[in-house]
């Protein structure tokens, strides 16, 4: 926590190069959210925010302006998370992967009936105005939550792919699954995600299922 | 024909891989007649920006009029 002034002869927090610590702080909250729900693991977590502050302070005279200083420190965020992930090599176990599994097949039946077409609650209704659902705190309070309600390694495989741009066939490799896998994973997650969306977002006052 | 069930699934597999023609054929007839698996489809585009912009900081975390940092967090 306090690391930030433990160097002497680095200029003292406050303003370096335009960026103020205190900008800096007003952002953790934010940042570890995001590095919360792709790690699961707060202490972790808390390290790479931690570490992202530090880095963006010392390198603050790279930070050009052109974008928000929130997506510049996410920008590094994401870079340490990424590296993160490539050293802490992590298989996920078939044990954790049948987990996600078994409570899949009724995820499905409530979805479709036994033709394997849409049932009527859960049926995607059209979506009037994503653009303009994402200017409002309120989608991304529910955006988090269902984030946080996929099975654990769902969530993992998703958001390396979709937060931090891994490509599928890097997230095999990494997770030791094989491609059809990671793709059945990707699956579940958009699927999940989505009714998770709409019943949470999509059709306020419309609560069916 | 494909289901709803397996529309969904090729859905998602075109974010990943080009689909073979047999497959986008197969997808095509079936959204032409289905009412909910377009909807799926756009949205699974709409997912994808919202992950996009999430990670990229822009989710919006404060409404316009609350700028203030917590009135209890202490002095900054």
């Amino acid at each position: 926590m306090s690391a930030v002034s433990s160097s002497p002869s680095a200029p003292l927090p406050g303003s370096v190069a335009g960026i103020s610590a205190e900008a800096l702080i007003s952002l953790r909250a934010d940042m570890l959210r995001f590095a919360h729900l792709q790690l699961r693991n707060a202490e972790i977590a808390e390290d790479l925010v931690q570490e992202s502050i530090e880095a963006a302070l010392r390198h603050s005279s790279s930070f050009a302006g052109q974008s928000s200083l929130k997506t510049w420190v996410f920008a590094i965020l994401r870079n340490r998370i990424i590296d993160h992930l490539r050293t802490a090599k992590r298989t996920v176990t078939m044990s954790s992967l049948v987990a996600d599994d078994e409570d899949w097949q009724e995820n499905l039946e409530t979805l479709f009936n036994d033709k394997g077409h849409w049932r009527d609650g859960p049926r995607p209704a059209s979506w009037p105005n994503p653009e303009e659902s994402m200017q409002t705190r309120q989608f991304w309070s529910v955006f988090e939550t269902c984030l946080d309600l996929l099975p654990s390694n769902t969530g993992r495989v998703f958001m390396m792919r979709e937060f931090l741009g891994f490509e599928s066939d890097e997230i095999c490799v990494q997770l030791g699954i094989t491609t059809t896998n990671c793709h059945v994973i990707l699956h579940r997650a958009r699927l999940k995600l989505r009714g998770c969306l709409q019943s949470g977002w999509g059709r306020p006052g419309d609560g069916t299922c | 024909m494909l289901n709803c069930e397996e529309a969904t699934a090729l859905c998602s597999e075109e974010m990943e891989r080009p689909l073979r023609l047999r497959e986008r054929m197969a997808l095509g007839a079936h959204l032409w007649i289905c009412k909910g698996c377009p909807n799926y489809r756009d949205q699974m585009k709409a997912l994808r920006d919202a992950a996009r912009a999430y990670a990229a900081g822009q989710a919006i975390t404060t409404e316009p009029g609350d700028a203030q940092p917590r009135p209890d967090g202490g002095s900054v």
